[in-house]
């Protein structure tokens, strides 16, 4: 894919509702090949939304997604099926299968999809294991593990078969300290020592400049902005400060839509009365 | 259409029944066979025959029990107490043990199998399978669906005996009467085909039924634990409201 195409995932013009609400709004975006690409905006701005759209597991209303040279939204279950096999996802809660041991969840694609001899798949599995600091817990299953140690089980299994692409949604939530480091450590890793391109959806602003080469910032249901992660921080376009001044006054309402609190409260009283 | 959403309107039973009918199509046409996949099947088949099996073993010995013990009681006004062998084994292979043993499974396995897939579902494990491009309906539904219609002809077979047995514990051992009589009056009248082998035949079409039920509901629920309960409920009510209908239409048939 990287050779190919020095753009590694293009949307444009993408519009979606999802139940009658609009998510996304002719957002246009191109996420470079071989790079780390942090997708960054506030609660509900649409960020899993485009990695759902990348993997195909959401078609657009309006626009394309490009994958390569591949268009995913028109692509047939086949196709896309083979194209998911260079992807590796890993997903906001980990979502490992709870009847499989640690090491199981990281061997399931590799037996799967590589055809490799189980010995090859042990060792396989036990070096992705020890990247993510887990091999001891190789025999565990995911309810002995706690909520951080899941996730870096599932990032282990979305890295076994070497992805080109990966995608990591929010891989930081519930990391301590020390688990954060190595995982932005691993992240940038993976990226320079197999030319993957990544793609992390993350809250995290303090963390962005550590690990990304890009950031792009969704609100309003479209890009507002992307960039180097200290040109962002220099910005003055409002909703750029906003998030990364984490200021609760902007152009990106903290309060979801509603009448006003007093009129709310004297409707309160009226009512019981 | 999101396949956790429920139709609504008028006309949404026959909606459902359409969505029902594609999703169990849907799975046939899914169907794949590789090691992988039967070592999958037969671990369901554990977990849904297997383990069932304490309640298919009780309810068969009692019902046995209670249905010797009425058909007795009654035959006895009529001096016909040595039928009681042939009405256990009749109403048995032909009617109630299809029926109950499936009714017991949607109970204890096909709500298990409904909250495991809405489980699944619930926690992103089927949407990490499909972004692993491993199909799920091949991977979650197909050894399901397999293993309710394999477990529900085996555990009918094991029900019946069970009530079998319950019979004679109740007519041999407690009434005393004679275990020839028992045995000779089922054997003289129950023949295989028209009275066992119908029966049979109505256990795999339930076992279809109950697999296909727990499955569907499993994989239409709505990933929240109230939705998982929903679920769960109408696995059991749409599974004996189906099973009791289709009993009725496959004994016209058969007879």
């Amino acid at each position: 894919m990287n050779e190919l195409n020095p753009t590694a995932i293009r949307l444009e013009h993408v519009s979606l509702r999802l139940g009658g609400r609009p998510i996304l709004d002719d957002l246009s975006l191109e996420i470079p090949a071989g790079k780390v690409t942090a997708v960054m905006g506030p609660s509900g701005a649409g960020k899993t939304t485009v990695m759902r759209l990348i993997t195909g597991q959401l078609k657009p209303d309006t626009g394309a997604v490009w994958l390569g040279e591949h268009r995913v939204d028109s692509l047939k279950s086949q196709a896309l099926n083979k194209l998911r096999k260079n992807i590796g996802v890993l997903l906001q809660n980990g979502a490992l299968f709870t009847d499989l041991t640690a090491f199981d969840n990281v061997a399931l694609p590799l037996r799967e999809h590589s055809g490799l001899p189980e010995a090859l798949i042990r060792r396989i599995v036990l070096l992705k294991l020890q990247t993510v600091g887990l091999r001891g817990a190789a025999e565990l299953y995911p309810r002995e593990l706690s909520g951080g140690m899941n996730r870096r089980i599932a990032m282990a299994r979305a890295m076994a078969l070497d992805p080109d692409l990966m995608l990591y949604d929010e891989p930081f939530a519930g990391l301590d300290p020390i688990s954060l480091g190595v995982s932005l450590r691993l992240i940038r890793e993976v990226n320079q020592a197999l030319g993957t391109t990544s793609v992390v959806i993350t809250h995290d602003v303090g963390e962005v400049a550590k690990f990304a080469d890009l950031v792009c910032i969704i609100a309003d249901h479209k890009l507002v902005a992307s960039g180097a992660p200290e040109q962002l921080g220099q910005s003055d376009h409002p909703l750029v400060r906003q998030f990364v001044d984490g200021l609760p006054d902007g152009p990106v309402p903290f309060h979801y839509p509603a009448p006003s609190l007093a009129a709310d409260l004297l409707l309160g009283e009226e009512n019981a009365q | 259409m999101n396949p956790t959403e429920r139709p609504t309107g008028w006309a949404a039973p026959f909606r459902e029944l359409g969505r029902a009918a594609l999703f169990l199509l849907t799975a046939l046409a899914h169907m794949k066979i590789s090691w992988l996949q039967v070592g999958e099947t037969l671990r369901q088949i554990y977990f849904a025959g297997v383990r069932s099996l304490v309640i298919i073993v009780t309810g068969g010995f009692f019902v046995g029990l209670v249905l010797t013990l009425q058909t007795y009681d009654t035959l006895t006004r009529f001096g016909a107490a040595d039928a009681a062998s042939t009405v256990l084994a009749l109403s048995l292979f032909r009617e109630l043990g299809p029926v109950l043993t499936t009714l017991l499974f949607a109970g204890r396995a096909g709500t298990s199998i409904t909250a495991e897939i809405g489980l699944m579902r619930a926690t992103e494990q089927l949407d990490a399978l499909d972004l692993m491009a491993i199909d799920p309906m091949e991977r979650i539904v197909q050894p399901r669906l397999i293993a309710g219609i394999i477990a529900v002809p085996a555990l009918t077979l094991i029900f019946n005996l069970c009530a079998i047995l319950g019979g004679v514990v109740f007519a041999v051992f407690m009434m005393g009467n004679e275990a020839l009589t028992f045995w000779s009056g089922m054997q003289s009248t129950v023949e295989l085909w028209r009275d066992f082998g119908h029966g049979m035949l109505k256990a795999v079409a339930f076992g279809v039924l109950a697999g296909w039920l727990a499955v569907y509901y499993g994989w239409t629920a709505r990933p929240t634990g109230e939705g998982v309960a929903l679920a769960t409920t109408q696995t059991v009510i749409a599974t004996a409201i189906s099973v009791l209908m289709l009993d009725f239409v496959l004994s016209a048939f058969m007879l």
